[in-house]
């Protein structure tokens, strides 16, 4: 029970989250409208893939110091919960552009997905596809785990500057991009109105934790399948 | 240690002199793709001409770069290896790739100009893009060519590898050439790009040089 605390604390964030997410007051913006409350779950979704790509970015280093097989599972898995999380991200983006960005019904997505936030987070996904791809073309699980932790290390610091640098550069219909008033590109903190960021900063906890709690189930299962190729 | 680098350059230089055959392959490639595209669009408008432009370096890179480590056999990588290090090697091979992308980018420049007319206002600028992103393109694919050899696969794997971890550079290059289009930007904009292309370039060597020991140990 001691271990279980953060499930314990995912689980009552998320209920929170929802709960809070769809009932308490949002500010009443034009055009979002009552769409703001997506925030509580589009933001999250990159915010945990994020989270989850650095972790298995670590674990791909941890890797290459020690060349201990569990470190290239956790990495694998890692990144697999990471992808998912960012096909929601895409899927929950979708649905908030088509009630914000998308005016009449004749302008098609599109027009808007070459969005330079849309963008980075097609390269994420392209990178980490063709990162399972590169794992599932070998034989040899050694080689398999040096080569594609080598290439998720490299894949990882070109994708940084295309998610957090070049949408900066360049305008967007997100909000905070240049041209607007702030920085930030998809979000700005100073922006968030107080009723927002009661349930945000949660949520993004939350979501957090939830991918990482998954990542473990499916960490756990793999190591007891590799246990006599694993050892200690 | 530059002795060791220039001797495996020269080595690699000198192959190419010898085998003629991949290097005309590659150039025949070059000409036959410009050929399909002038006969299937006569004159492309400059956007049009742009795009076409880094899609075709783009496939240029991916077979003449693709070469550089699936030629080499095994028994030879054993023979390297206890003569040079990783980072020699490494620099070698990616320091012959610039060299041979920008040759094969200057040529399907002039092939473009040729074939396809010249939308180009400034062609100088767009000469200096051609080299800088000739270099950019050949080093990711250096790399990626490195992984997929590994994993002895042909060239399909590493369009796969390369083509998301190019693509800011490609967007950033692409963005960049406008400015030969007599596009006007902001100011300080260009600089601003072209300082990140050339960091992200500093940030490839880096990796590759960090990297390319663990791919190199079999």
């Amino acid at each position: 029970m001691k271990k279980a605390w953060w499930k314990i604390l995912a689980l009552l964030l998320l209920v929170y989250t929802v709960v809070g997410g769809f009932l308490m007051d949002v500010p009443r913006l034009p055009i979002l409208n009552e769409t703001i409350r997506n925030l509580y779950f589009h933001v999250c979704m990159w915010f945990g893939m994020m989270i989850l790509f650095i972790i298995s970015f670590i674990y791909s280093v941890k890797y290459l110091r020690g060349f201990n097989l569990r470190n290239d599972i956790y990495a694998h898995h890692f990144a697999a919960v990471g992808t998912f999380f960012g096909i929601l991200g895409y899927v929950t983006g979708t649905i908030w552009a088509n009630y914000t960005w998308i005016t009449d019904q004749s302008q098609s997505l599109g027009s808007v997905l070459k969005e330079p936030k849309l963008i980075g987070a097609a390269i994420a996904i392209l990178i980490y596809g063709a990162y399972f791809v590169l794992r599932g073309s070998f034989t040899d699980m050694d080689k398999k785990a040096r080569v594609s932790a080598v290439y998720n290390i490299f894949a990882f610091a070109l994708l940084f500057p295309s998610i957090w640098i070049i949408p900066r550069m360049v305008g967007s219909l997100h909000p905070g991009a240049p041209g607007s008033d702030s920085g930030n590109p998809a979000l700005n903190f100073k922006d968030i109105d107080s009723r927002l960021r009661m349930v945000f900063y949660p949520a993004v906890i939350g979501w957090t934790l939830l991918g990482v709690w998954i990542a473990t189930l499916k960490i756990r299962i793999q190591l007891i399948r590799d246990k006599n190729l694993i050892n200690e | 240690m530059i002795s060791r680098t220039f001797a495996l350059l020269k080595k690699d230089l000198l192959l190419e002199f010898r085998q003629q055959h991949t290097f005309y392959g590659i150039l025949l490639y070059i000409a036959s793709t410009i050929f399909v595209i002038y006969l299937s669009i006569d004159k492309p408008d400059a956007i049009v001409w742009n795009g076409l432009f880094w899609v075709i370096q783009l496939f240029i890179s991916v077979n003449a770069v693709a070469k550089s480590f699936l030629q080499e056999s095994r028994g030879k990588m054993l023979y390297f290896y206890t003569l040079v290090s990783p980072v020699e090697f490494v620099i070698a091979k990616i320091v012959y790739n610039i060299v041979l992308m920008i040759l094969m980018s200057l040529i399907s420049l002039g092939l473009f100009f040729l074939f396809l007319g010249n939308p180009v206002n400034d062609a100088a600028w767009f000469t200096a893009m051609v080299v800088l992103g000739g270099a950019s393109i050949s080093m990711v694919f250096t790399l990626m060519s490195a992984i997929a050899a590994k994993a002895q696969q042909n060239a399909a794997l590493i369009a796969i590898l390369g083509f998301p971890v190019i693509l800011p550079q490609l967007l950033l290059l692409m963005r960049l050439s406008k400015v030969a289009f007599a596009e006007v930007f902001r100011e300080g904009m260009v600089l601003q790009l072209a300082g990140l292309i050339i960091g992200l370039d500093v940030l490839v060597m880096a990796m590759a040089v960090i990297l390319f020991p663990y791919l190199w140990k079999d």
